[in-house]
């Protein structure tokens, strides 16, 4: 793997180290609120994903240049494209969404149970099961 | 006014899902139980009446596209409806119009009172998410629309009474916001391949770079993301407590309509979209799929025989049912997929029949311990009843809609003939099995004393009425399954074909 390679992906290196970043604490944190902040990094790794696919080099914003009925400067302007852009910001309404539902029953949960340690709450469980 | 009913038919796609999307905020709004329960039983039904008018229209004309706000396609939001997701939209409309009136006496047994507003407004809202998957043909929808039934499902979730109820919706959360952001992945690695979201309009580019491993990291990313959604063991560890702990009629609903969604976005996705000789001959699918829903069919019935709480051990029975349909599609056969399809609409008859019985028990008796439920034969007995069919459906008895899956699921494994044999074997077995934990269940609610309170009486109508319908269901598609399964096979050839065709 050459470092013309390594450097001419770079966005997908930084999505994939953040993916993997986001992932791991989801997987080994016990904290429920760390979990969340997992999960979001793990999202906006995505969103990133999707940005920096939209880039094109050497394109401007995707806003029309010159005379909108296509005059002379139209047709050599290269715009990156808006549609991924887009897309994204659907997804990350998305994700705040996840996100406060997340919150909500963290909330709840500690409201229940008096801790936010997932170790705890499931000792608070087996002993009630024992116990029953 | 015939122009307006036309103008009306004309808008049937959109209105699928605006109906119940609209519905949802005004029940929120409303302050008043009753009225919101009202409101969302017309919704519900209006849905049910739209999705059968869909299912007619298919069947008479063919697939129907809709263009949102007149966009021509692939630019445009396209809404494509043919046999396959008429027949799932059918699926899920008519839970949805169960459930809905079952809810009400339900509902204000187990909710707080302030809450039931917001617990109709979240029950239309995923009842919207699910249709909305059913019936776009834009991945991206897809999974817009996957989030919403999600988040409304967790919400739902969370209503239940016990706290575990909490945890089981934050593990749910987690779980499947990773298969949700793992099927995103997968749709935009598509996107960069192609330039295009529309369903059929990827189903044209997507043959012309097979070769690409973009091509075949998104198909992992969907796959393991949908799977994710459907439980499909190992990834279905977030399942029995979400269903053991939801209050009664989201049981009821979850188990018959999330999972088949998540089923038919697979289907969708992987024969639909990347097409069925890409997945059978270049992924091999059918080779991963088919060790996968073996076990789970087999240790997951197993796990089942030996859970106390009711509800659970039907939670565990839904992924080892799970396993049925995905047994089918691993079959790679038109009638591995008619049984698979079939499966579909039989499983959420049964198990909503189950699970709403459960809920009459809940209802009268406050347990579903197996137990606590000795003796209720004579107590309730309608409600028991309702159960011994529902289970005589899980097994495959004839005369049930489960035996009509099962005959197909047996079909398709034998007209593979050689080893598949023994894959009808293992059917066979695993009906076996769910014989061992409904019989656990009518043991204990008939062969046994009754202990519980002098004043246990059978459940009110209002939660019996809708209860038995679904029961009525099973029993009369299980004896006149000529039309489902006529529906179930013309889908599976659609599928096999490919999106174009």
């Amino acid at each position: 793997m050459s470092l013309d390679f390594f450097v001419s992906h770079y966005n997908y290196w930084v999505v994939i180290f953040l993916m993997m970043v986001g992932f791991y604490i989801l997987i080994s944190r016990g904290n429920l609120i760390k979990k969340i902040i997992g999960l979001n990094v793990f999202q906006t790794s995505v969103f990133m994903l999707y940005i920096s696919m939209g880039k094109i080099t050497g394109g401007t914003p995707p806003i029309l240049i010159g005379d909108a009925h296509g005059g002379e400067a139209a047709g050599h302007v290269v715009y990156s494209n808006p549609l991924p852009h887009v897309l994204i910001l659907t997804a990350i309404v998305v994700g705040i969404a996840t996100t406060s539902v997340g919150l909500a029953l963290a909330v709840r949960i500690k409201e229940a149970y008096g801790t936010l340690e997932e170790d705890e709450i499931n000792r608070i469980e087996a002993q009630v099961e024992a116990s029953e | 006014m015939g122009e307006g009913a036309g103008r009306v038919t004309a808008h049937l796609p959109i209105l699928q899902v605006v109906v119940p999307l609209l519905a949802a905020p005004i029940c929120a709004v409303l302050r008043h139980g009753r009225a919101a329960a009202w409101l969302a039983v017309l919704a519900s039904w209006s849905v049910l009446g739209i999705a059968l008018a869909l299912l007619g229209q298919v069947m008479a004309g063919g697939v129907i596209s809709y263009h949102i706000g007149d966009w021509v396609p692939p630019i445009g939001i396209e809404y494509r409806v043919d046999i396959v997701n008429a027949w799932v939209l059918v699926i899920v409309a008519s839970i949805g119009a169960v459930v809905a009136p079952y809810a009400i006496a339900s509902v204000e047994h187990e909710i707080a009172a302030r809450r039931i507003p917001l617990f109709y407004a979240a029950y239309l809202l995923s009842l919207s998410g699910l249709l909305g998957i059913a019936i776009t043909g834009d991945v991206f929808n897809v999974f817009v629309f996957l989030e919403i039934s999600s988040l409304s499902a967790y919400a739902l979730i969370s209503l239940g009474r016990p706290r575990r109820a909490l945890t089981a919706a934050y593990r749910y959360l987690i779980m499947g916001s990773v298969g949700a952001t793992f099927i995103v992945i997968g749709i935009g690695l598509l996107y960069v391949m192609t330039g295009s979201l529309n369903m059929a309009d990827l189903a044209e580019l997507l043959p012309g770079v097979w070769d690409s491993r973009t091509v075949k990291v998104a198909y992992g990313f969907l796959g393991v993301g949908i799977c994710l959604k459907l439980a499909l063991f190992p990834l279905h560890l977030w399942l029995p407590n979400a269903y053991a702990f939801a209050p009664s009629p989201v049981t009821a609903f979850m188990a018959s309509t999330a999972t088949k969604v998540a089923v038919y976005m697979l289907l969708r996705f992987f024969l639909s979209i990347f097409g069925a000789a890409f997945s059978f001959e270049v992924m091999a699918l059918d080779r991963i799929l088919l060790p996968l829903a073996l076990v789970a069919v087999f240790s997951m019935s197993l796990v089942a025989i030996f859970q106390v709480d009711v509800k659970r051990l039907l939670a565990y029975s839904s992924v080892a049912q799970i396993g049925y349909m995905i047994l089918g599609l691993s079959f790679a056969s038109v009638t591995g997929l008619t049984a698979t399809l079939l499966h579909l609409f039989n499983h959420a008859l049964m198990k909503g029949a189950l699970f709403m019985a459960l809920g009459c028990v809940v209802y009268r008796i406050g347990s579903v311990h197996i137990d606590a439920m000795a003796g209720l034969g004579k107590r309730m007995p309608w409600t028991m009843a309702a159960f011994v069919v529902g289970g005589l459906s899980l097994v495959g008895v004839p005369l049930t809609v489960g035996f009509i899956s099962k005959w197909y699921l047996i079909l398709g494994a034998l007209e593979k003939g050689g080893l598949w044999i023994a894959v009808a074997v293992l059917v066979l077995v695993t009906s076996v099995m769910a014989l061992v934990y409904v019989w656990r269940v009518v043991e204990s609610a008939y062969l046994r004393e009754f202990s519980g309170d002098e004043g246990t009486r059978e459940a009110p109508l209002s939660l019996l009425a809708p209860t038995w319908v679904l029961v009525a269901a099973n029993v009369y598609f299980g004896i006149d399954a000529v039309r489902t399964a006529g529906v179930a096979r013309q889908a599976a050839e659609v599928l096999m074909a490919g999106i174009g065709s």
